[in-house]
């Protein structure tokens, strides 16, 4: 599924846009754990961010689908 | 004759404000109503820096009669690359004063309020009252989220905008019933977690577009026209050229604006929690030794729970601790866990001042236990 990033993700997750392999079934929930990969920074960083799913805020619980499209938002405080 | 000549100095000065405005009279969403609806209403901005500058020239130019700037910094070098309002020549002279100065240059016809304040808690109630919009230009999150939340328990449309490197964030909050910013990140991120402006960079004239985008939502707001950005966050991206848009709703869960808020008045910063003596932080390799015996109380707000919530746990979200005590039994023993272990610093002595006495946090939070536990169980 197509992933876009923003802010301090694009660096992190190597791109603002990637595209990721899910599991069928697969949460918004799981989708970030599969991001973070277990890795502090990466993790830090996405559980601080929300998610949307087409362009809409969405909940960890939301099960996903290959043809959504996901945009990870972190907060972005400059000014 | 005084009476007379008077008058006609008025019809003078209405004769050279016709001319002045004349493009925006031209526009029938804006008109002679519309323009004399801008001279009458007032705006804070609050930061004077890269957003402050365009918003600052847009709502002048435009004639928007009463313009307060709050900052309580001075004009340095690395500031020149993206805060337009200001000249080489600034430099060392405090933000307000240079930009009040710029405000009536453009535009003599519009009153100057400036405050060399940082904007606190203290102040933060009284100044956004005397305001018909607020725009959010500070570059801090702890200033973002007060300038909501005094916005939201005032009943004012909160103008955001936001830049980091090439990306821009944008919406308003808290206007005609729709959405705040804690509906969108409910607590702030804790410091040193999110790069700022000034360890990560930003694009110069990214504060052009974002701030222009935000001037324009004020103007909307003042003019009572169009589709103002509530419940929408447009997510700028400089560097590909796109801008996007993220539909939120009021979150009934907020702590702010939710159906049952906890805050309910303009709190100071909290100070840096006080790190307890060793004994009072559990190893995360000692966790699930300690579980047996001890509760474990998630303090994670709901949006921060991706990594998953352990069998057992009590959640009980940071925001929410104050009100929520009751359900706590000062006779058990707690483990207060939050994402990275410095808010569950402070849930302890929360809970420590409120008489609890068998209560210890997970050193490193929920993060430093998942990385270290590969088999933790998510559900």
């Amino acid at each position: 599924m197509r992933v876009l990033a923003f802010a301090r993700l694009r660096e992190l997750l190597g791109g603002g846009e990637v595209h990721v392999a899910i599991a069928d079934g697969s949460t918004v929930a799981d989708l970030v754990r599969q991001l973070a990969g277990h890795r502090a920074e990466h993790t830090a960083a996405l559980s601080a961010s929300r998610v949307a799913r087409n362009g809409r805020l969405a909940g960890l619980d939301e099960v996903l689908g290959e043809d959504d499209e996901i945009a990870l938002l972190p907060p972005v405080g400059g000014g | 004759m005084a009476e007379s000549a008077a008058s006609s100095d008025v019809a003078l000065a209405g004769r050279r404000a016709l001319r002045r405005y004349s493009r925006h009279l031209l526009i029938p969403e804006v008109g002679l109503a519309g323009q004399e609806r801008l001279l009458a209403s007032r705006a804070l901005v609050v930061g004077a820096g890269g957003l402050g500058s365009p918003v600052l020239q847009y709502l002048a130019a435009a004639g928007v009669g009463r313009i307060g700037i709050v900052d309580d910094d001075t004009v340095d070098e690395t500031n020149l690359q993206r805060q337009t309002i200001f000249a080489t020549a600034d430099i060392g002279r405090a933000k307000v004063e240079v930009a009040g100065e710029r405000v009536r240059a453009i535009n003599p016809h519009v009153a100057v309020d400036p405050y060399r304040l940082r904007f606190d808690a203290g102040t933060a109630r009284e100044l956004v009252r005397a305001y018909d919009v607020v725009v959010d230009c500070t570059d801090r999150f702890a200033t973002r989220y007060l300038v909501n939340d005094a916005c939201v328990l005032e009943s004012k449309p909160d103008v955001f905008g936001s830049i980091f490197r090439f990306d821009g964030q944008v919406s308003v909050f808290g206007w005609d019933g729709g959405p705040c910013y804690r509906c969108l990140f409910p607590t702030a991120p804790l410091p040193g977690t999110v790069p700022t402006c000034a360890e990560g960079g930003v694009l110069g004239v990214l504060a052009g577009i974002v701030g222009a985008f935000a001037a324009n939502e004020a103007m909307k707001v003042l003019l009572g026209i169009g589709s103002v950005l509530s419940g929408r966050l447009l997510v700028v991206d400089a560097l590909g050229g796109h801008v996007r848009e993220i539909a939120f709703e009021r979150d009934p869960q907020c702590a702010l604006c939710g159906r049952a808020p906890t805050i309910t008045g303009v709190v100071p910063e909290p100070d840096e929690p006080e790190i307890p003596a060793g004994d009072d932080a559990v190893a995360p390799e000692r966790l699930d030794a300690m579980l047996r015996t001890a509760t474990l109380l998630d303090v994670r707000e709901p949006h921060e729970r991706a990594l998953g919530v352990i069998e057992g746990a009590l959640c009980i979200p940071a925001s929410q601790l104050e009100a929520r005590l009751h359900e706590l039994d000062s006779a058990k023993t707690y483990v207060v866990a939050c994402r990275i272990g410095q808010v569950s610093r402070w849930a302890v002595q929360r809970l420590r001042d409120a008489g609890f006495r068998r209560v210890l946090h997970l050193h490193g939070g929920l993060l430093a236990y998942a990385l270290t536990h590969d088999d933790f169980s998510f559900f």
